[in-house]
């Protein structure tokens, strides 16, 4: 044993001591919080609150906790905190400053998590899309290709040019369900469909996204689908005359064209219902994946701009999501390469969908390596 | 009308009065600007640069500001060196990022073998990295005369860029579910660059911090190469006449900031960032050079200015987790601390003379 | 077929932010200073513009407060460098540091406000995209040729023989930033108001950075700043073009390309400056140097 593991493995045993904040609570899993006492939440997002998309989601997820629970419980933020060392002393900030519940809220915070989550043993963590877990650690992530089959229905059927553009944020599995689920959906409605994909590698730029639009707008593409969060793609569509959808939250601004309709983060029922369990002693770990029958994933309001049979068709496809009757992925279906996927009738497991890293056949773009 | 008027030497109390007076400027200003905002100055001002030393969870704190403090510093020493000699490398966050993308791919291609070598291997590629890095520049100027400010800042865009491909191509971490980003350093034992003692925060990279302070202020007052340096900073045509080779010292002063600040970029991705992703600069190496500054560019100074510094960064965090003051607030009192600092330091140069009175 | 007048059109709208940037800071560095806080000029730029037009409904309005609050924020800039004589370098970087968080603590109340539309001028194109190409040859033509602009290049060449030969150095640089941070403004408020039409918080990312390196790939030449912004808005809009077209491209290593290529003119600028003693297109000899004048 080298002397760095040592010295490691005593940090790893002596720290919590250390902490005052780790004794400040000493309460057990599965202790209601008394009435009169304040449970103090807390969260950190990876943008600031004012991105208009995802970190500003978790925020009115935040805002409708204070709304429900009023007096009971007290909430704070960080916001803007860089994946990796930030995020885990901003974690530790907050779990010292008396937060028994934490929602980390970008998938970068993952290891960050549960280093703090081991430091506070009392501590509740909550992370946002990721994967790893322990009995104080929870995840949770949503069913966005859900959405993306209701919004991919709408394009196929709106789309004139029979081309959809998708403006992808990264290549990594959530974009990749999104893409194909959408593809699926509108090739379903309209055979002679197909899929132009650009990826702009960031989550959020503004120029890069609407330079991404006008890209595939040139391609001849008449209906934009983004997994980006800002804007500008409904603005560059907006100029040329074609529809997209907002991404994220409402985008409602954009109404009633070019943005017809909206898939929607919702993060507030999940937020109210945990942080409910806390309060009455019954919160436990676990990973959650929710869609649509859960309202976690929202479709925003299909405008006029939209022909009330197309409207019918996707809300109906919404309601059978929601049900359980219909899953997105369901076969037969085939990857791009020709293979066999799925078998008539069969349905995509979770565990295929959180590593999904091949597009379905019949999209021509690449993923990029 | 005023006029400034160059001084000789400074005095000593001068040269010690202006930081503080810059900061305690920068308290002002910013608490004016909080109150403008609707939050309350004394207890923002008292947030950000009281309670991370001495508030509730101070102890937690105190050593995390070793931990912020720590590339800054080690950063800032090197550049300091090239700018005392009128070398500018604005480009340290390129050869952080590059230096811990070499340091992660020594552990990477170890991984998972276990061994006391690993470790030092690591440092010595971080380093190497940082230093190749840094003698692009150096060469390109050597050879062509292309300014190393620019030349310097150009590959920071390129390292950023190779750092986004790296994570999401070759160091991709193979059973990360497809997810960007590399393996974490920090649970692979050989590689990882933990808390040395515990509670202190200190890692290899703070130790090699405080080393480089002591370095760097041996280097320039009791070594030769420190005295070239400082010379060909105040009198470049005298010291080539004196027998500095200019290219030499050129070479000497990118190599030496860009291994220091691709040392800084290993320890990281060792330590506390654990993992190559792709957004891994996160600006520290242009954040050093507002340490070397307001430093003065005196390791001991830099020592002091880079806590300083990762004080607003945790002070920052404080105030947005008691008062919700936006994370901005943190950008724009570094500005002003360093627009402060700068004017005042005008006071140490020169004298302010009035005009007419000269006349 | 991707070479077309729809990726010209796409280029020159993608390239007209950082082609005001640039176009300002050759101005600026052809004075022989070097200001690396265009990406603050351009973010408060961004800033004010949005909140101009929003007010007052006239995005020409927006640009032009957007070029009062550029120049404004780049007296900041002037004043510390030119009056008090601090390090231009570390002066920049504070200078985007602050910009940034100013307008990010500012910005709050106009988050999720959609900005009046721009209207289209001649051929479909708005009028600021004409105004970014009239401009190249106008900063051309003063600098090369008229009195003013010999006297500008003089005190970015060799502030003390300006000075021997009476000019003003100092006023003449402060001149030089104010239209520097008043283009970069303009820029930025381009990205808020003409493109995302909204206004969001660090949302030039890393414009204004690209427009430093423009400025060393023009050769400190008006008409190179086109081609380099051509080349840098180029290359985006053309690996994006590729990527919808179903090509796939490596966006990370294709877009180090421009880095690459401005490296590379330096050098041959640099070289031919060494080498050869003369030609147009060298870095201003004054430049980044502190001017003091001792009577």
């Amino acid at each position: 044993m080298n002397r760095r593991t040592l010295l490691a493995s005593a940090a790893a045993l002596a720290l919590p001591a250390l902490l005052p904040g780790a004794r400040a609570r000493a309460q057990t899993p599965a202790t209601p919080v008394p009435a009169g006492e304040t449970l103090k939440v807390g969260f950190i997002y990876v943008g600031p609150v004012g991105d208009g998309g995802w970190s500003y989601q978790h925020d009115l997820g935040r805002k409708a906790i204070e709304a429900e629970y009023g007096d009971r419980v007290e909430t704070t933020f960080i916001e803007s905190v860089p994946e990796g060392a930030d995020a885990e002393r901003a974690l530790t900030q907050l779990a010292l400053a008396g937060n028994t519940l934490i929602f980390a809220t970008s998938f970068g915070f993952m290891d960050a998590v549960i280093n703090t989550a081991r430091k506070f043993p009392n501590v509740k963590f909550e992370h946002a899309t990721g994967y790893k877990r322990a009995d104080n650690v929870a995840t949770y992530d949503a069913r966005f290709y859900e959405g993306r089959a209701v919004i991919g229905t709408i394009a196929g059927r709106m789309t004139k040019s029979n081309k959809i553009g998708y403006i992808g944020s990264f290549p990594i599995p959530e974009v990749i369900q999104g893409i194909n689920s959408s593809f699926i959906h509108a090739r379903k409605v309209n055979p002679g469909v197909e899929m132009k994909v650009v990826w702009a590698y960031s989550w959020f730029d503004p120029a890069k996204e609407a330079d991404a639009a006008a890209a595939l707008i040139a391609e001849g593409v008449d209906v934009i689908l983004q997994h980006t969060d800002s804007t500008a793609p409904l603005a560059k569509a907006q100029e040329a005359g074609v529809i997209g959808f907002g991404q994220a939250s409402d985008m409602a601004n954009f109404k009633p064209t070019p943005r017809v309709s909206s898939i929607i983060d919702n993060w507030a029922p999940y937020y109210i219902r945990r942080v409910g369990q806390i309060l009455d002693g019954t919160w436990t770990s676990h990973g959650v994946w929710l869609g649509i029958g859960d309202g976690e994933v929202e479709i925003g309001e299909i405008t006029e701009a939209v022909p009330a049979e197309v409207k019918a068709e996707a809300e109906a496809l919404k309601a059978q999501i929601a049900s359980k009757a219909y899953h997105p992925f369901t076969g037969p279906l085939k990857k791009q390469d020709g293979s066999d996927w799925l078998a008539e009738g069969a349905v995509a497991t979770d565990e295929e969908l959180s590593s999904m890293n091949f597009f379905v056949e019949g999209i021509a773009a690449q993923i990029p390596s | 009308m005023l006029r400034l008027e160059p001084r000789p030497a400074a005095p000593a109390w001068l040269e010690l009065a202006t930081p503080v007076m810059a900061v305690i400027a920068t308290m002002i200003a910013g608490g004016v600007l909080f109150a403008l905002m609707g939050f309350d100055p004394v207890a923002a001002v008292r947030t950000i640069f009281w309670d991370p030393l001495f508030g509730p969870a101070a102890s937690y704190s105190r050593p995390q500001l070793l931990v912020k403090a720590g590339p800054l510093i080690l950063i800032a020493c090197g550049l300091a060196v090239g700018f005392r000699a009128g070398i500018w490398n604005i480009g340290a966050e390129g050869q952080y990022i590059v230096g811990g993308l070499c340091g992660a791919a020594v552990a990477l291609a170890a991984y998972p073998a276990e061994g006391a070598w690993i470790f030092p291997a690591m440092v010595l590629a971080g380093a190497a990295g940082g230093w190749a890095w840094g003698m692009i520049p150096a060469m390109l100027r050597n050879w062509f005369g292309a300014s190393e400010i620019l030349v310097s800042l150009m590959l920071v865009y390129v390292a950023q860029r190779l750092a986004a491909w790296m994570a999401f191509g070759p160091m991709r971490n193979p059973e990360g579910f497809g997810m960007p980003g590399s393996r974490n350093l920090q649970q692979y034992p050989s590689a990882a660059n933990p808390e040395l003692v515990a509670g202190t925060g200190a890692h290899w990279g703070v130790v090699a911090a405080a080393l480089a302070v002591v370095a760097t202020w041996f280097l320039m007052s009791r070594h030769i190469r420190g005295f070239h340096i400082r010379a060909a900073g105040l009198a470049p045509r005298a010291a080539r006449f004196a027998g500095v080779s200019p290219a030499a010292l050129v070479a000497f002063c990118l190599g030496l900031s860009g291994a220091l600040a691709g040392m800084a970029g290993l320890f990281e991705v060792a330590g506390p960032g654990g993992q190559i992703i792709d957004s891994f600069g996160s600006g520290y190496g242009f954040t050093a050079i507002i340490v070397a500054f307001l430093g003065r560019l005196h390791p001991l100074g830099i020592l002091l200015a880079g806590l300083l510094l990762a004080l607003t960064y945790i002070g920052g965090e404080l105030a947005q987790l008691t008062l919700q003051l936006p994370a901005a607030t943190v950008q724009v009192f570094q500005g002003m601390l360093l627009f402060f600092l700068l004017a005042f330091d005008t006071l140490t140069r020169f004298r302010i003379r009035s005009a007419r009175a000269m006349a | 077929m991707i070479l077309d007048v729809t990726t010209l059109l796409l280029l020159i709208s993608a390239a007209t932010p950082i082609l005001f940037a640039a176009l300002g800071e050759v101005i600026v560095e052809r004075a022989g200073v070097l200001n690396l806080g265009v990406e603050g000029l351009m973010i408060v730029g961004a800033l004010a513009g949005f909140a101009a037009a929003h007010a007052t409904g006239s995005t020409a309005l927006g640009f032009a407060v957007a070029a009062v609050a550029g120049a404004g924020l780049a007296m900041i800039f002037a004043v510390l460098t030119q009056m008090l004589l601090t390090n231009q370098v570390a002066t920049g970087l504070a200078l985007t540091l602050f910009g940034l968080g100013l307008t990010a603590m500012f910005g709050k109340p106009y988050e999720g406000i959609k900005a009046p539309p721009v209207p289209a001028g001649p051929l479909g194109v708005n009028a600021m995209i004409w105004l970014g190409l009239a401009l190249v040859p106008l900063i051309w033509l003063g600098l090369n040729r008229t009195r003013a602009g010999l006297i500008l290049r003089g005190v970015g060449e060799n502030h003390d023989a300006a000075h021997a030969l009476g000019y003003k150095v100092r006023a003449v640089r402060i001149a030089a930033i104010a239209a520097g941070g008043a283009l970069a403004g303009m820029g930025g408020a381009y990205i808020s108001i003409a493109i995302v039409l909204q206004w969001t918080e660090g949302m030039t990312a890393g414009a204004g950075w690209i427009a430093l390196a423009i400025v060393v790939f023009a050769g400190w030449n008006p008409w190179g700043a086109l081609a380099g912004a051509w080349l840098f808005g180029g290359v985006t809009v053309l690996q994006l073009r590729l990527q919808a077209a179903g090509v796939a491209v490596p966006v990370q290593l294709l877009s180090m390309a421009p880095y690459l290529a401005t490296i590379l003119v330096l050098v041959l600028i640099s070289a031919r400056q060494t080498y050869a003693r003369g030609g147009g297109g060298t870095a201003p000899g004054s430049l980044g140097r502190p001017f003091h004048a001792l009577r």
